[in-house]
């Protein structure tokens, strides 16, 4: 049997061939692959979320363990699908409209790929209307906004109210983040959570698909 | 110690200017329009900022170049004006310099991540050198390598800008970490003061990210990491939003009160980051002229 400790190890070392590898013999060898994702891999993020929290890891870390766990969730993904389980939530993610800036936000989305989420990322400069678009059709129930620049930031409020206007407001949760963002300008803008870092940002997510 | 490093320095801390992309908002620039593109369509107005910072009393002033490399300027679709906007950026800030202050040109990071693979090295580098080479034949004094937080990446605009036999600048943002003594991607001081000092920077320093309070020991660091000067630029606070705009709480004389300590920590170069204005450099000149 495989020693699935050594899944655990791969993640959190960012050790992308070495989870893949351990992921398919162990598929192989008939584990059930939700096992693989929540007693090994999540656990496994968690512990790069701790050491990031704790300085100890930093985003060349993050980078490399979310790669790994997105390696083995590549082989697993196609197998859940199949047999019918859904994904911890779906997300629609972009910088918003004038805002080039995306290096935090594909931080975010691999992380919450890492964390068992279906990411749907559309880009940079995302107006309103695609968000509101990704919403209807693909029955995204996260909108995640990224802003780097002061100048670009009131965009989220744009499209927060944009949502509301196209009357889906209340099927989705709105998270935002960003160099200038603060808990109190989501509070302000009516989004429905801020995090501060890309770890945050996945935990935040769990806790508002919960909620 | 490059010859005009020296020159500035004999004179005691060098005063730098302020934010240039909220001054060029206050003059009609819109919410998420790029800065530099102004220096073709708006020149009167972005020079207004280069004199204001003059007459504020800096002693060195930048351009209106952070952004203008290639891959930069390829998300805004104009990656085939990259010689005439920076060059234009210098020769706004000369004439508005008239003598009174040297010109230190701005570039800024790409926006690309090298660990991602949206960029390759060779690419990056070749964005830096056709970018310093346009500042320098356009007549700036000194390159400053500025916000950076990839210590790689800031190593190769080091390198591409030394090309230029420019004195350069080079900082970088530190705040990440639970004591935001680390750049994005973990650096220290001490590790981007090394590798910055190795690739050629002949002032190291630090910018943007954080408010001003929380510059003094990362000053301190960079000073016992290096022989070389330091160059300090903070931000005004971090900004909330009142109806609509950015609005930073730190005021001028707050801002200027920490100017005695950084000195004191080792900065030779002082001015500010986001939020700041001509206002707080002539207040950062009150409180150094005030001192004994």
């Amino acid at each position: 049997m495989t020693d699935l400790k050594k899944l655990y190890e791969a993640v959190v070392n960012g050790d992308a061939k070495a989870a893949h590898a351990i992921t398919q013999q162990a598929l192989a060898e008939g584990v059930d692959p939700l096992v693989l994702v929540n007693q090994h891999m999540i656990p496994a993020m968690d512990e790069v979320g701790r050491r990031f929290e704790a300085s100890e890891y930093f985003v060349p870390e993050l980078l490399i363990a979310a790669r790994a766990m997105k390696s083995a969730l590549d082989l697993i993904r196609p197998l859940l699908v199949a047999r019918g389980d859904k994904p911890v939530g779906r997300v629609a993610i972009g910088t918003v409209k004038g805002d080039l800036h995306d290096i935090g936000k594909n931080l975010v989305a691999s992380l919450l790929e890492g964390g068992g989420f279906e990411v749907i990322d559309l880009g940079v400069n995302v107006p309103p209307e695609k968000f509101i678009e990704t919403v209807r059709e693909k029955q995204a129930n996260i909108v995640a906004m990224s802003a780097l620049l002061t100048t670009t930031m009131p965009a989220m409020k744009t499209t927060i109210d944009a949502l509301k206007q196209a009357g889906v407001r209340n099927q989705v949760k709105v998270l935002v983040g960003g160099a200038p963002i603060t808990e109190k300008y989501a509070e302000e803008i009516g989004a429905d959570g801020y995090s501060e870092n890309a770890v945050g940002a996945v935990a935040l997510a769990k806790k508002v698909v919960a909620a | 110690m490059h010859p005009l490093i020296g020159q500035l320095l004999g004179a005691g801390p060098v005063i730098t200017d302020g934010a240039w992309g909220t001054q060029l908002q206050a003059r009609g620039l819109a919410l998420g329009e790029f800065p530099d593109a102004w220096n073709l369509s708006h020149p009167d107005r972005v020079a207004e900022v280069a004199a204001a910072y003059v007459a504020a009393g800096s002693r060195i002033i930048l351009t209106n170049t952070f952004g203008a490399n290639r891959l930069r300027l390829g998300d805004h679709g104009a990656a085939d004006q990259v010689r005439q906007l920076n060059q234009a950026g210098v020769k706004l800030s000369r004439q508005a310099a008239e003598g009174r202050a040297r010109v230190f040109a701005s570039i800024g990071p790409t926006g690309k991540m090298l660990l991602s693979g949206d960029v390759s090295e060779e690419e990056m580098a070749a964005a830096f050198a056709e970018q310093a080479r346009a500042l320098a034949e356009a007549g700036a004094d000194g390159l400053v390598v500025e916000t950076m937080a990839d210590l790689q990446e800031a190593t190769l605009a080091v390198k591409a800008a030394v090309e230029t036999g420019l004195p350069v600048v080079a900082c970088m943002v530190f705040d990440s970490g639970k004591a935001k003594d680390r750049t994005l991607m973990g650096n220290t001081p001490e590790q981007a003061a090394e590798a910055l000092a190795a690739a050629g920077a002949e002032v190291i320093g630090a910018n943007c990210g954080q408010g001003i309070a929380g510059f003094e020991p990362i000053c301190r660091r960079l000073k016992a990491a290096t022989d070389r000067p330091i160059w300090i630029k903070a931000n005004a606070g971090l900004p909330r939003m009142v109806e609509g705009r950015p609005h930073y709480d730190t005021t001028p004389e707050e801002f200027a009160g920490h100017i005695p300590a950084l000195i004191e920590a080792g900065a030779s170069f002082v001015g500010g980051c986001c939020g700041t204005s001509p206002a707080f450099i002539a207040a950062v000149c009150r409180v150094l002229a005030a001192r004994p």
